[in-house]
């Protein structure tokens, strides 16, 4: 995984509520592996009106924008479902120029599976309060193509008029990010922790451990 | 004298394999579904060379890409070749890894979240997870069951274990007698226009009080199903004699030699009198009307009774905008009363309303009438099918004029070419009004079995309080 450590970058203003994961990466397009290059879809039916053709309202289509690296989104962004698509589409570096891959989205609240699904990838999803994440966006769309300061060891954004905003991240959750960590070569470390918890578990739980279908 | 403790808690500190000093906690897994979208994961794992933890843990259902109609002859049927190869993913992986599939053809098919408290997989005080977020339904048996993505599936395969952070716990309190013509799904999407699409956002919610208590296990299902439209982590009610007469003699479920211990242990589970919650919300199903979403989000509800809002009596302009945005999508003006809205097709199944009890309600509403408008009716899983036709609602559907599928998500997400037009009008028993989340440019409106039964037989959204039944 790539490590995030200090990203500055164009950052994008997204103002919609509720953002929920189907509109980041529609199901249609859900059979496709991804490794076809997602980011072509990343909020394909917001982008693009029923003939194929970029909705020139839509930031992302806007020129300054193009070039983000950076959401600032707003309420519940990534609400809904499950599907890591939507991570793998707004993180894609393959489907340039049409979509250059985003490594940070900034909101006030984020659905909580989007949320542990941006770490794997990492990507740095960061929680400001709304009137941060307003005033960030009027921002940015006062001064288009404005870049936005994301400093992860330090757990900061400075904005385009300079005003630093310190963030909350839980210690885990960093430590994987800036290393770039798998954490499921952390997890195997932990063998002998986990083989002795199984171990009690099979005594105390049999039913949940040892699954066996009843004959019929 | 120990501290009282949650249901939650208690869940979670018996499933705790280890806590590191930056907070997070190593989860033992008990249960883990899988469903199509888990090929990624399958895929990282042969990258990594590892193998699959606990097969025997691990458990398989083709649900979402598997078509609803004409599938007899097996997955050469599926003609489109990515959903094709997405089904068939999931049956050689779980067959080259020793895991138990319920595959397209198999007479115990089904959607995920039917078949794992169906077939006893799902289990009072477990940890149940699987890469969807519809994983909350299996807390309805007093279970810490939440959705995940594809790279902790992934992780799961790997270890049976997941790092979590414990979110905070939040009860809701439901009193009051149910009102005629109201259910668990009209009482979870009032509960969501109540906390909103956020507001359990990083909880872990019990559901209590004597309205959940007098719900059946289906009825109860629906309600932690939903539980994560209302942004919450997972959602949970403590198991009781319904739970336990539920789960007795499921293929899975403990035998009748380990049965008497498991009831013992699983009658332990419940928020103890005194324990600290970290929010309290309550609600009064007594004066509720049956639900209707009029929006895009499933906190856009409103009872039958009323009209569609207007984006001015919000102050918040976000808000505002959000709902203007959700109005043009839905076509529908403000004061607009819902039962004036024409609906243009109904579906009847999915995950939170496929079982059997809501097909027999939705059959009470439509014996010796007919479908004005297309409906179709596709079981949550096969045995619900099957018990289905055993009683004769199969035949009740079918003379109505609705189509009777096999078993599958389908419609709910149309990810297997199941899905609604742009511009048509839906009411539909899934979970999510998103926009396009039926089909491109559909139209979405959440309701119960009894209220899309009733939306087919008048071609408009209805009042099903005022229709006869049988």
């Amino acid at each position: 995984m790539e490590k995030f450590e200090v990203l500055e970058a164009v950052a994008a203003p997204l103002g919609f509520r509720d953002v929920d994961t189907d509109r980041i990466i529609p199901a249609r397009f859900l059979s496709k592996p991804r490794s076809f290059g997602l980011g072509k879809f990343a909020f394909h039916d917001m982008r693009y009106d029923d003939a194929g053709n970029e909705r020139p309202e839509f930031p992302l289509n806007q020129a300054p924008f193009r070039e983000a690296r950076i959401i600032v989104a707003d309420t519940n962004f990534g609400c809904g479902s499950s599907r890591e698509s939507a991570v793998w589409a707004l993180a894609d570096t393959t489907s340039a120029p049409v979509h250059v891959g985003f490594r940070c989205v900034i909101a006030p609240s984020f659905g909580d599976i989007f949320y542990n699904n941006c770490s794997k990838n990492g990507v740095l999803a960061v929680r400001l309060a709304k009137e941060v994440c307003d005033g960030l966006r009027a921002q940015l769309e006062a001064s288009p193509g404005a870049t936005v300061h994301v400093d992860l060891p330090n757990q900061t954004v400075t904005a385009p008029d300079g005003a630093k905003h310190t963030f909350e991240i839980d210690d885990f959750r960093k430590h994987c990010l800036v290393n770039g960590l798998d954490d499921v070569a952390l997890t195997l470390q932990y063998a002998d922790e986990i083989a002795d918890y199984e171990a009690n578990a099979k005594k105390a739980r049999p039913w949940a451990l040892d699954r066996e279908e009843a004959a019929r | 004298m120990t501290t009282p403790k949650t249901l939650f808690e208690k869940l979670w500190n018996a499933h705790v394999i280890t806590t590191r000093d930056d907070g997070a906690s190593l989860l033992y897994i008990d249960c883990h579904l899988l469903h199509e979208g888990s090929s990624h994961a399958f895929e990282d794992l042969a990258v990594a060379h590892r193998p699959v933890a606990r097969p025997k843990q691990t458990f398989s259902c083709a649900d979402h890409f598997v078509p609803t109609t004409g599938r007899a002859a097996g997955l050469s049927t599926i003609t489109d070749v990515d959903r094709r190869k997405k089904v068939e993913a999931l049956h050689e992986n779980s067959k080259a890894h020793g895991i138990r599939l319920f595959g397209m053809n198999d007479p115990d098919q089904g959607i995920v979240h039917v078949v794992g408290p169906e077939q006893g997989l799902t289990l009072p005080g477990m940890t149940v997870v699987c890469g969807d977020s519809h994983t909350s339904t299996h807390g309805a048996f007093g279970a810490i069951a939440f959705g995940i993505g594809a790279s902790e599936v992934g992780h799961v395969l790997a270890t049976q274990t997941l790092w979590q952070r414990r979110p905070n716990t939040m009860r809701i309190t439901i009193d009051g007698d149910l009102p005629f013509g109201v259910g668990g799904k009209d009482v979870v999407l009032a509960l969501i226009r109540h906390i909103g699409a956020t507001g359990g956002v990083g909880h872990a919610i019990e559901f209590a009080g004597s309205t959940i208590r007098s719900l059946s296990m289906e009825a109860r299902m629906t309600i932690c199903n939903m539980t994560i439209e209302g942004g919450g982590r997972m959602g949970m009610v403590a198991p009781d004699d319904k739970t336990f007469e539920y789960v007795r003699g499921r293929p899975y479920a403990p035998g009748p030699d380990q049965w008497d211990a498991a009831v013992a242990q699983w009658r332990k589970l419940y928020s103890d009198e005194g324990a600290k919650f970290d929010r309290e919300v309550a609600l009064d199903a007594s004066s509720l009307a049956p639900s209707v979403t009029w929006g895009t989000s499933p906190e856009d509800t409103v009872g039958i009774d009323e009209k569609v809002p207007d984006p001015a009596s919000s102050d918040d302009p976000s808000v505002r905008a959000r709902m203007q945005r959700a109005l043009d999508y839905m076509g529908l003006e403000p004061g607009t009363a819902l039962t004036d809205v024409k609906v243009d097709r109904v579906f009847i199944g999915s995950c939170t309303n496929g079982r059997i009890e809501d097909l027999r309600a939705a059959a009470s509403i439509v014996k010796g009438k007919k479908a004005r408008i297309p409906a179709m009716i596709v079981p949550g899983s096969e045995l619900v099918r099957v018990a289905a036709e055993a009683e004769g609602i199969d035949r009740v559907f079918v003379e109505a004029g609705f189509e009777w599928r096999d078993s599958g998500c389908s419609m709910c997400l149309g990810l297997n070419g199941d899905t609604i037009s742009a511009g048509e009008r839906c009411a539909s028993t899934s979970n999510r009004n998103f926009e396009g989340r039926q089909g491109k440019g559909g139209r979405t409106h959440l309701v119960s079995p009894i209220m899309a039964a009733a939306a087919a037989v008048t071609g408009r959204l209805t009042d099903v309080r005022g229709m006869e039944r049988s």
